[in-house]
């Protein structure tokens, strides 16, 4: 590095969304100097959220989601090549093919995969799927449209149930089998969680709460057949989705000795990673699902997000800050935000729900199937909910960022709500869940690293 | 071309479904589903669309293409 922020090299491991808006904010910020991206898959950035929505309806092909440039990062791509270790002493990306790329600064962004069902000879049975890629997208998506007489859902987070709803809009019988007590629990907590499961039960899904899958069966010829659940019942159904959550794409770090383990690779509110002694770096950057950040709104603890917004703004911190001076450095403090359509439903949430300990409903009803849901903690607005009433969301942003009381003030309500009286927000632990959280408050620590040691001669 | 829309920012004002109904279309009372790929045909309307939008969410732009730097 010549001492310039805006010269030298720049290597951003991950093709993705992050990737891709880290690469042009380099050059909107002024970066001159040489710029790759390595992406393992073989496709130019593309966007996952239609996967689950207008991919699986079959109005969208998988190959028509990648993402449009907001201008170009005039980077080399290196696509279809897997980033396989670091050595952050040499300054060096090694890569699957042997190649190794040398950087002044490098940008981590690798995202996470889905998790898999446990049982890898189950999994590779023909008709059993997870959702997150591209390839996994045009796949299942081929399937329903030949229509399978039953599919089954592993999982009732956000995912399985988009995936359920967009079963049930093309006529497809579906099952869904959660560990909890009913869907979308682990991000929104108990009553929201019984409009989710009552809106899967009156749109026609076979939802099963409170059981396990505890087999994938095969027809002998290696195709799906059905399922044995924990309740001894059985499930007949040729495809089978598992919606099971993500694993953050962190085993090429781990000989790195940068703070990565199964929650993200923890770094500061600049996006800059810490090694494995919680001693902060100066090159090595971090954004997207694969981070774990500071949050000062939510107790500065660190936060893992699943998040599309969080993709986005983190990666634009993260660009600025591997181009400026240390002075001009900016935080990361965008307040989580997040999405998602099902069964006819908008739900948009911002702010940490799960980060509460009690709820009011400020607008709207459950019974109207629109609403406006605020989340408490200690007396304070950490979060807030909407069904159909997106407009309202700011508002309530705004309480958060503010650290507004608990319940909060008439404001944007439609009646008085000191005639409401807070209920438990009734928030799991995500360990009692079949998939995993897609916001996870992970405490103040760095993540536990065991090392084993050999004894050699 | 492709569209993104970003669904965080969007309110379901639906002026995109106005103005360009063969790329989006709401699904419900205020959820967005678009066409990613816009046909040729399409391209004036999308980029009514997207100047439209109050909360300025549609990017419409030209995807990734690795052999060009």
């Amino acid at each position: 590095m010549t001492g310039d922020p805006g010269d030298g090299r720049i290597v951003v491991v991950g093709a993705s969304l992050a990737g891709l808006r880290a690469a042009e904010a380099l050059r909107e910020e002024g970066f001159t100097g040489s710029l790759t991206v390595v992406g393992d898959e073989p496709y130019p950035p593309y966007d996952r959220p239609p996967l689950s929505k207008q991919v699986l309806l079959g109005e969208a092909a998988a190959d028509s989601t990648g993402l449009p440039m907001r201008r170009n990062p005039e980077a080399e791509w290196r696509l279809g090549v897997r980033a396989t270790g670091l050595d952050p002493l040499r300054k060096r990306v090694t890569l699957a093919d042997g190649e190794s790329l040398p950087y002044d600064r490098l940008l981590i962004a690798t995202g996470t995969r889905a998790r898999p069902w446990r049982n890898p000879e189950e999994a590779a049975l023909d008709g059993v799927f997870t959702l997150r890629t591209r390839d996994d997208g045009a796949a299942l998506a081929e399937r329903l449209a030949a229509g399978p007489q039953r599919v089954l859902v592993i999982g009732g987070g956000f995912t399985g149930s988009e995936i359920a709803s967009a079963c049930r809009e093309r006529g497809l019988e579906v099952t869904v089998t959660e560990r909890g007590p009913a869907p979308l629990v682990g991000a929104l907590g108990g009553t929201l969680s019984k409009l989710a499961a009552a809106m899967q039960r009156n749109h026609g899904v076979d939802l099963r709460c409170g059981v396990t899958v505890t087999a994938l069966r095969g027809d002998g010829g290696g195709r799906f057949v059905g399922a044995d659940l924990s309740d001894g019942s059985r499930v007949e159904a040729d495809v089978c989705v598992a919606a099971l959550g993500a694993i953050r794409n962190v085993e090429w770090l781990a000989d790195s000795g940068l703070a990565a383990g199964p929650r993200g690779i923890s770094c500061d509110a600049g996006c800059r990673a810490f090694d494995m002694y919680g001693i902060v770096t100066d090159d090595v950057f971090v954004a997207g699902d694969v981070s774990r950040f500071p949050h000062p709104l939510f107790g500065y603890q660190m936060l893992s997000l699943e998040h599309w917004g969080n993709a986005v703004a983190q990666a634009a911190v993260a660009a600025h800050n591997m181009v400026s001076p240390g002075p001009l450095r900016r935080p990361h403090l965008a307040v989580p935000t997040f999405w998602s359509t099902q069964f006819g439903l908008n739900i948009k949430s911002v702010g940490v729900p799960t980060y509460s300990d009690h709820v009011v409903i400020a607008q709207g009803s459950l019974e109207a199937r629109r609403l406006a849901m605020v989340y408490g903690y200690q007396g304070r607005v950490t979060a807030a909910v909407t069904v159909d009433m997106a407009k309202s969301l700011p508002y309530y942003q705004h309480l958060i960022e503010t650290a507004a009381p608990f319940p909060p003030g008439s404001g944007a309500a439609d009646r008085p709500l000191a005639a409401e009286i807070p209920i438990p927000s009734d928030v799991p632990d995500p360990k009692g869940l079949s998939h995993g959280p897609t916001v996870a408050l992970t405490g103040y620590l760095p993540d536990r690293r065991l090392t084993v040691v050999h004894p050699t001669g | 071309m492709r569209i993104v829309v970003d669904l965080t920012r969007c309110q379901g004002y639906a002026q995109c479904v106005f103005l360009a109904p063969e790329v989006f279309r709401l699904h419900g009372e205020e959820g967005l589903l678009y066409a990613p790929a816009v046909p040729d045909e399409q391209l004036e309307r999308v980029r009514q669309a997207a100047a439209a939008c109050p909360v300025q969410a549609v990017l419409l732009g030209e995807e990734v293409n690795p052999g060009d730097r």
